[in-house]
């Protein structure tokens, strides 16, 4: 480990961020589609990678049942509005419970359906701990991608002048400006 | 040994790909370039790192007084 190392110059940089709005939408939708509208393909293969490989490794740990969208005396799913961040993936969810609740049978054989009464406990005894990981996983994905809406939306976060980490031998100018995004 | 066997148990190798997520995305939402995600990306892996296997001990070492 070596926290004393200075951190690579960045020269002056101006993202063009396009129409913010759109670009968080888009964000939203899919991790990433923000970053690939704005032309920021680094950053949109990096979002969609980091965050899709969390959030669909974590649905895999549970089996496809620990995105669920329920709200109902016996079971408040208040994990799902943060799962929901991930946008359009855990959008099934939403459908699932919808038809349930219209009294229909779930789609796309049950995935992402809310539990009947008495399975969630089920569900817990046969996953085990997987069920909670599956759910810290989606979790977490749908919480990073609030974070890469944000950029699409902003840009960089540019640090308090001063608490930065910037070049030892106090040459700020160059870096005073880095990251700094351009809106339309 | 039971400290070897703590570390060494399946679970808790369930947190590397996380923190591997989580900093990489947050070094992204602070630098442009590849370079300074990087950097950006292995600190805070570092300090996460440091900071749950601080609390690790702390509760391993709770765990064998109680």
């Amino acid at each position: 480990m070596s926290t004393s190392a200075p951190p690579p110059a960045e020269p002056t940089l101006e993202i063009d961020l396009r129409d913010p709005h759109v670009a968080a939408l888009f964000a939203w939708l899919w991790p990433g589609a923000g970053h690939l509208y704005q032309r920021r393909y680094l950053k949109a293969v990096l979002f969609a990678v980091c965050i899709l490989a969390t959030y669909f490794f974590g649905l895999a740990l549970g089996e496809g049942k620990v995105v669920y969208a329920a709200w109902n005396s016996a079971d408040k799913r208040w994990q799902y509005p943060l799962q929901l961040g991930v946008g359009l993936p855990a959008a099934p969810a939403l459908v699932q419970s919808l038809i349930v609740r219209r009294g229909g049978d779930p789609i796309l054989g049950g995935l992402m359906r809310p539990p009947r009464p008495g399975e969630l406990s089920q569900w817990h005894r046969d996953l085990n701990l997987r069920f909670e990981l599956g759910t810290l996983y989606t979790m977490i994905a749908g919480l990073l991608n609030i974070l890469a809406i944000w950029d699409a939306y902003g840009g960089p976060v540019i640090g308090e002048p001063g608490k930065e980490r910037g070049p030892p031998d106090g040459d700020k100018s160059k870096d005073k400006d880095k990251d700094k995004p351009k809106t339309p | 040994m039971l400290f070897a066997a703590a570390l060494l148990a399946k679970q808790i190798w369930y947190i590397v790909p996380l923190i591997l997520s989580v900093s990489l995305v947050y070094g992204a939402t602070r630098h442009e370039l590849p370079r300074p995600i990087l950097y950006h990306a292995w600190h805070t892996g570092v300090w996460m790192a440091i900071f749950m296997g601080g609390i690790f001990v702390v509760l391993w070492l709770v765990s064998w007084w109680l």
